[in-house]
C-alpha cells in the first residue's frame, strides 16, 4: 500500500509503484480532469502539483508522491489562485476543445504563485511546456494576464480568504 | 469517486440522456415534456441538389427533435453535432433559445446520441454545422415560440395575436399578463407543430444573444451566454471519450503493423501476460486495402488499466509481415519527393483548360515558373482517440468522441451484425478533431475487442505515439506553377500541375490523381480569371492513409498559389497587394464553368457564387489594418496572402521578422475573416485566432515523414507544433461583411490556407529569401 494525499485526501494505493501519477489519478481514482496527452512530458496535458510544485504526472511514478501532496484541477475551485484563473479562464473564452486546459491552469497557476507580475516573456518561458492545438495561446496569455492583475488587487491575505471572499471581490472588479 | 462519470448501465435508446440530466436537477419533481417527434417529418429530402439538402439525412427542423420544456421552466435543448472547439454546442444552441426567447440561464443542452434518422447530418467536418444548420435551427426555435404563444392564448381564450414571447414567458400585451415557459409547458408540446410556411422568424434586432460581442453584454452581464461547457473545461469536470467508465471494463492498447498494410507474423506475448493487470493479448485482423475506415489490425492488449496495457505492448514481441504492405513498406517521403518534382516536368491530366498556355507562351513578355512542396502532417487532436463499446445481446452501446457518429453507429452494427437502431453511440466533446475524429476507425477496433470478449466492455486508448505513426496522413504535395506576364506586368498565361495523393485511395483503388472537389479546394475555383489557364493533375499515388486535415488540399494549393502570385508581382515590379487586385479585377460574381460547375463545397454557386468584391473586401481591411506599405525595421517585412475556401474568405498580413540565426518571429497576424453572419462572433473570432497558430505550425515546424515505410515521427518531440513562445505575439481578426443578407459560409477550417503563405511572403520581404518548401524547418538557418 502507497499512502499519497490527494486534492486534500489521504488515499492508501494499492497500484505498482512505477504506475505514472497519471494513471493512478485517472484509472484508480477516477479524477479524469487530469488528461493524458503524450505520455512522455512534452505537451502538459497531464500537469499536476505535486507539493505545490507543478509536475507532468505522465512521466512521475506515484512512488515519487509517497508521502507527500497531490494537487489536481479538481481542487482549484478550492485555491484562491486557482479561482482567480478559472475566472480569467472564463472572462477570456480561453477554452476551445478544452482538453488541455486543465495542464494550462494548473501551469499558470504555479507561475502566478511564483510570480505575481509575469512579463510575456516569463509567460513564454514557463508555459512553452503546455501544448495546445486549438491555438488558444493568445487568449492564454490575456488571461494569465487578467489573473495576475485580479491576484494583485486582492488583500494581501487571499490564501486566507474564503471562496465567496473571492467571488464577491471578483464581482466588484468586474461588474 | 465521481458517480457522474458513470455511465447510465442501460442500453435503451429512448430518453436516456434526458433522464440522466434530470437526475442532475435540484427539483426532482420537474417533469420533461416532449411532444412526438416522428408526427412531423422533415421534407428535407425533396431537393437534393445542394448544401444540407444534399447531405445523408439532410436537415431537421421539428421543434420537438431538438427541444423539450419542463414544468420547471428548465429548458432542454439538444444539440446534434460534435463538439471538436469550434464552439458549435453553444452557437446552435444559442440560435434556437435566442429565436424561441429562451432564458441562457435556464437552458440546458443535451448531446444527442448518433441518429441522422432522427436528427439529420450529423457528420460534422467540412466546416458545415452552422451554414446548414442555422436556418432549420432558427425555424425549430420559432416554432416552439409560436406554440407557446398558441398555448398561451388558449389559456387565456384570447386571440394569439396579442400574445408575444418576451423572456422566458408569453405576455397577453392588452393586459400584461404573463405565462412563463414552465407553465406553458404541458399545453405547447401537445400542440401540433405550426405549418414551416406559417413560421415567423425573429427579426435580427429582437435577438438577445445572436450576432452580440460578449463585450456588448457587458452591462447586463448575467444575459451573456456563456460557454455552455466553459465551467466544466476550467474545473477538469468536462467528459472526453476516455472520462467515462463502465463496470467490469477492460482497457487496450493496440500495436499496430508499422507500415500501411503489413500484417502480424508471429507474436510472443509471453512477457507481456506476465504483467500484473494484463488479462489477454489478442491477434487483430489485417484488413484489405485500401482499408477505408477498418482498423489497421496488429495485435491489442487488454488489461485491468491503462497502465499495464501500455506496459503489456512494450513487452509484446512481434514480427511483422510486411509482403502484405507491397511497396509501402519501402515508403519513403524524401525520395517520393523526388519522384513527384520529376513527374511535375510533364504534362498530367487536363481538368481545366482556358485559352491556350503555349500560345500565351509564345506572346509572353516575362515567363517564370516554380515547384512548392508541402509535407505530410498529422492532425494530433490533443485528445488521442479512445472508445468504448459494450455488447449486450442485440444490443451495444459505444462512448467515444468522434466527428460521425453515425459511421461509428452503422458500423459498429454491420461488424456485430446488429440493427443500427440497436447500437447507441454517445459522444463525449472532442478534445480536438481537425479532420481525424471524422475516421470511427478506433471505435470499430473496441467493437472487434468487446465482441472478442463476449460482449465486456473494452476502452480502446490510443496513444501519442499510435496517433502520430498511424493517422490518415494530410496529403504531401507538389505543386508546379508556370505563368507568363504580358507587357503590361499582368498575368496572361497561369499552368498549374498539382500532384498529392488523393483521398480517394483511402476507400478505393488508388486513382493516382486528386479528385475534382479535391482540385476545387482553391485551383479549380480560383478567383483569377486569366486570359489564358491550364489546371492539371499529376500522377501520384498513396503510400499510407490519406486523409482529412483542417482545410484539407487548400493547404498546399493556397501556398502554392499565394506564394506564386508573390513572386509574380516581384516579376512585374508591382506591388505585391496592388498586383492582387488588379489580378483580381473589378467587383463581380464568378461562376468560372457553368457548363461544368466547379464543386462549391457542396454550394449552390448561385447562392454562394465566387465574389471578387469580398476577395477584394478582405484583401483591403487586412492590409489596411496592419499598415501595409509602411517602413519597416531591418530584417522584418511584412507578407499578404488571401484564400477563399469552405464559401468564405480570409486575407493575413504576417509581420515577420528573421534573426540572424534564421529564427522566424512572427510580431503580428491581421486577419481579415468574411464568413458572411457571425451568428456567435467571439466564437467565430477564436477559430481565426486558433488558425493563425496551427497555421504557424504548418509553416514553421509541421512535418510528418517515412523512412523504410516507417513514420519517423513518434510523440511531440520529433513531431513539432507550435507552442506559446513561437506562435505569432498577436493575432488581430478582423470581421468583413457581417452581414445577414449573405448565407453563413464556413468558419472552422477556411482561416488556415492563407497564413502559411502570408508569412512565407514576409519572409521574403525581410531577407529576398523565397521559401518553396513547407514547413521551413530549418531553411533560414545561416
Amino acid at each position: 500500500m502507497l499512502t499519497v494525499t490527494v486534492n486534500g485526501q489521504t488515499q492508501s494505493l494499492d497500484v505498482p509503484s512505477d504506475t505514472p501519477i497519471l494513471w493512478v489519478l485517472r484509472d484508480t481514482l477516477r479524477l479524469t480532469g487530469t488528461r493524458f496527452g503524450c505520455g512522455m512530458a512534452l505537451c502538459g496535458a497531464c500537469t499536476v502539483h505535486l507539493d505545490g510544485q507543478p509536475i507532468r504526472s505522465c512521466m512521475t511514478p506515484i512512488s515519487q508522491a509517497v508521502g507527500k501532496s497531490i494537487n489536481t484541477i479538481e481542487s482549484m475551485e478550492n485555491d484562491p489562485v486557482g479561482q482567480v484563473v478559472q475566472q480569467a479562464w472564463m472572462d477570456e473564452a480561453v477554452a476551445q476543445c478544452g482538453y488541455c486546459q486543465s495542464g494550462q491552469i494548473m501551469s499558470t497557476v504555479a507561475l502566478l504563485k511564483n510570480n505575481q507580475q509575469p512579463s510575456d516573456d516569463d509567460i513564454d518561458g514557463f508555459m512553452s511546456g503546455n501544448i495546445c492545438r486549438c491555438g488558444t495561446y493568445p487568449r492564454i496569455r490575456k488571461a494569465i494576464h487578467r489573473a495576475a492583475k485580479q491576484a494583485a488587487n486582492a488583500p494581501k491575505s487571499t490564501a486566507n480568504q474564503t471562496t465567496s471572499d473571492l467571488q464577491a471581490l471578483f464581482y466588484e472588479v468586474t461588474a | 469517486m465521481k458517480d457522474d462519470t458513470q455511465a447510465p448501465d442501460t442500453l435503451l435508446l429512448a430518453n436516456v440522456s434526458r433522464r440522466h440530466f434530470l437526475k442532475g436537477l435540484a427539483a426532482s419533481s420537474a417533469v420533461v415534456l416532449a411532444a412526438r417527434w416522428d408526427l412531423v417529418q422533415a421534407e428535407s429530402d425533396k431537393n437534393k441538389a445542394y448544401g444540407a439538402d444534399a447531405m445523408p439525412h439532410g436537415w431537421v427542423d421539428n421543434p420537438n427533435v431538438f427541444i423539450a420544456l419542463s414544468d420547471t421552466g428548465e429548458v432542454t435543448i439538444t444539440h446534434h453535432r460534435g463538439e471538436m472547439g469550434q464552439g458549435i454546442r453553444t452557437s446552435l444552441v444559442m440560435v434556437i433559445a435566442d429565436e424561441m426567447g429562451a432564458d441562457w440561464k435556464k437552458v440546458r443542452v443535451e448531446q444527442a446520441i448518433g441518429h441522422e434518422e432522427k436528427y439529420g447530418n450529423q457528420n460534422t467536418d467540412g466546416s458545415r454545422s452552422m451554414r446548414h444548420w442555422f436556418d432549420p435551427l432558427r425555424r425549430a426555435g420559432a416554432a416552439m415560440r409560436m406554440m407557446l404563444e398558441q398555448a398561451a392564448a388558449q389559456q387565456w381564450q384570447v386571440p394569439v395575436a396579442e400574445c408575444q414571447t418576451d423572456v422566458h414567458r408569453v405576455v397577453h400585451q392588452p393586459t400584461q399578463r404573463s405565462l412563463s415557459f414552465g407553465e406553458l409547458a404541458s399545453t405547447a408540446t401537445q400542440l401540433p407543430v405550426p405549418d414551416r410556411q406559417t413560421l415567423t422568424t425573429k427579426k435580427p434586432e429582437q435577438w438577445r444573444y445572436m450576432m452580440r460581442q460578449p463585450k456588448e453584454f457587458k452591462s447586463t452581464q448575467k444575459e451573456q451566454p456563456l460557454a455552455v461547457d466553459g465551467w466544466d473545461i476550467v474545473q477538469g469536470k468536462a467528459l472526453f471519450a476516455a472520462d467515462v467508465f463502465y463496470d467490469d471494463m477492460l482497457y487496450a492498447v493496440i500495436a499496430r503493423p508499422p507500415s500501411y498494410g503489413s500484417s502480424v507474423g508471429s507474436i510472443d506475448d509471453k512477457a507481456a501476460l506476465q504483467i500484473p493487470g494484463v488479462v489477454k493479448v489478442i491477434a487483430m485482423p489485417t484488413p484489405r486495402q485500401p482499408s477505408g475506415f477498418e482498423p489497421l489490425g496488429g495485435v491489442a492488449v487488454l488489461a485491468e488499466n491503462t497502465w499495464a496495457a501500455i506496459k503489456g505492448r512494450k513487452a509484446l514481441k512481434i514480427e511483422w509481415d510486411n509482403s502484405s504492405a507491397g511497396d509501402n513498406a519501402s515508403y519513403d517521403s524524401k525520395a517520393y519527393r523526388t519522384t513527384l518534382e520529376q513527374r511535375a516536368d510533364t504534362r498530367g491530366k487536363v481538368v481545366h483548360k482556358v485559352g491556350d498556355f503555349a500560345e500565351a507562351q509564345k506572346n509572353a513578355a516575362q515567363e517564370h515558373k516554380a515547384n512548392y512542396y508541402a509535407a505530410h502532417m498529422a492532425q494530433a487532436p490533443m485528445e488521442p482517440m479512445a472508445a468504448v463499446v459494450k455488447i449486450d445481446g442485440d444490443r451495444a452501446e459505444v462512448w467515444t468522441s468522434i466527428q460521425n457518429p453515425q459511421a461509428a453507429r452503422d458500423g459498429v452494427a454491420k461488424r456485430l451484425g446488429l440493427k443500427p437502431l440497436n447500437v447507441t453511440v454517445r459522444c463525449g466533446l472532442m478534445g480536438g478533431g481537425f479532420g481525424r475524429k471524422a475516421k470511427p476507425d478506433y471505435v470499430y477496433e473496441a467493437a472487434d475487442l468487446s465482441k472478442a470478449m463476449n460482449g465486456r466492455p473494452v476502452r480502446v486508448q490510443w496513444t501519442r505515439e499510435d496517433d502520430l505513426q498511424h493517422s490518415y496522413f494530410h496529403a504531401v504535395a507538389l505543386e508546379h506553377m508556370e505563368a507568363t506576364l504580358d507587357k503590361q506586368g499582368d498575368v496572361s498565361g497561369w499552368l498549374h500541375r498539382s500532384l498529392a495523393p488523393t483521398i480517394t485511395a483511402t476507400f478505393a483503388p488508388d486513382p493516382e490523381h486528386q479528385s475534382a472537389p479535391e482540385m476545387a479546394q482553391g485551383i479549380r475555383n480560383m478567383p483569377f480569371q486569366f486570359p489564358s489557364i491550364q489546371l492539371e493533375t499529376g500522377e501520384a499515388e498513396a503510400h499510407v492513409r490519406i486523409g482529412w486535415f483542417r482545410s484539407v488540399y487548400n493547404i498546399p494549393h493556397a501556398f502554392a498559389i499565394q506564394s506564386f502570385m508573390a513572386e509574380l508581382a516581384d516579376k512585374a515590379g508591382k506591388d505585391h497587394k496592388q498586383f492582387l487586385l488588379e489580378q483580381l479585377g473589378a467587383a463581380r460574381q464568378l461562376n468560372p464553368d457553368p457548363k461544368n460547375p466547379v464543386w462549391n463545397y457542396g454550394e449552390d454557386l448561385k447562392r454562394y457564387p465566387i465574389d471578387i468584391e469580398r476577395c477584394r473586401d478582405v484583401i483591403e481591411k487586412a492590409t489596411e489594418e496592419a499598415g501595409w506599405g509602411k517602413d519597416m525595421p531591418a530584417n522584418r517585412g511584412l507578407g499578404l496572402a488571401f484564400h477563399n475556401s469552405f464559401v468564405s474568405y480570409c486575407a493575413v498580413v504576417a509581420d515577420v521578422e528573421v534573426t540572424p540565426s534564421g529564427s522566424v518571429i512572427i510580431h503580428r497576424l491581421d486577419m481579415a475573416f468574411d464568413c458572411g453572419p457571425q451568428i456567435n462572433p467571439d466564437r467565430v473570432q477564436a477559430q481565426i485566432e486558433g488558425a493563425g497558430v496551427m497555421g504557424t505550425g504548418i509553416a514553421l515546424m509541421t512535418e510528418i515523414t517515412a523512412s523504410e515505410g516507417k513514420i519517423e515521427q513518434d510523440n511531440f518531440h520529433r513531431y513539432l507544433v507550435p507552442r506559446i513562445n513561437e506562435s505569432p505575439k498577436t493575432i488581430h481578426v478582423h470581421q468583413v461583411n457581417n452581414r445577414l443578407d449573405l448565407p453563413p459560409g464556413g468558419v472552422g477550417e477556411p482561416g488556415i490556407p492563407p497564413v502559411a503563405p502570408a508569412i512565407c511572403n514576409a519572409i521574403f520581404a525581410a531577407t529576398g529569401k523565397r521559401i518553396r518548401t513547407l514547413p521551413i524547418g530549418n531553411q533560414l538557418a545561416s
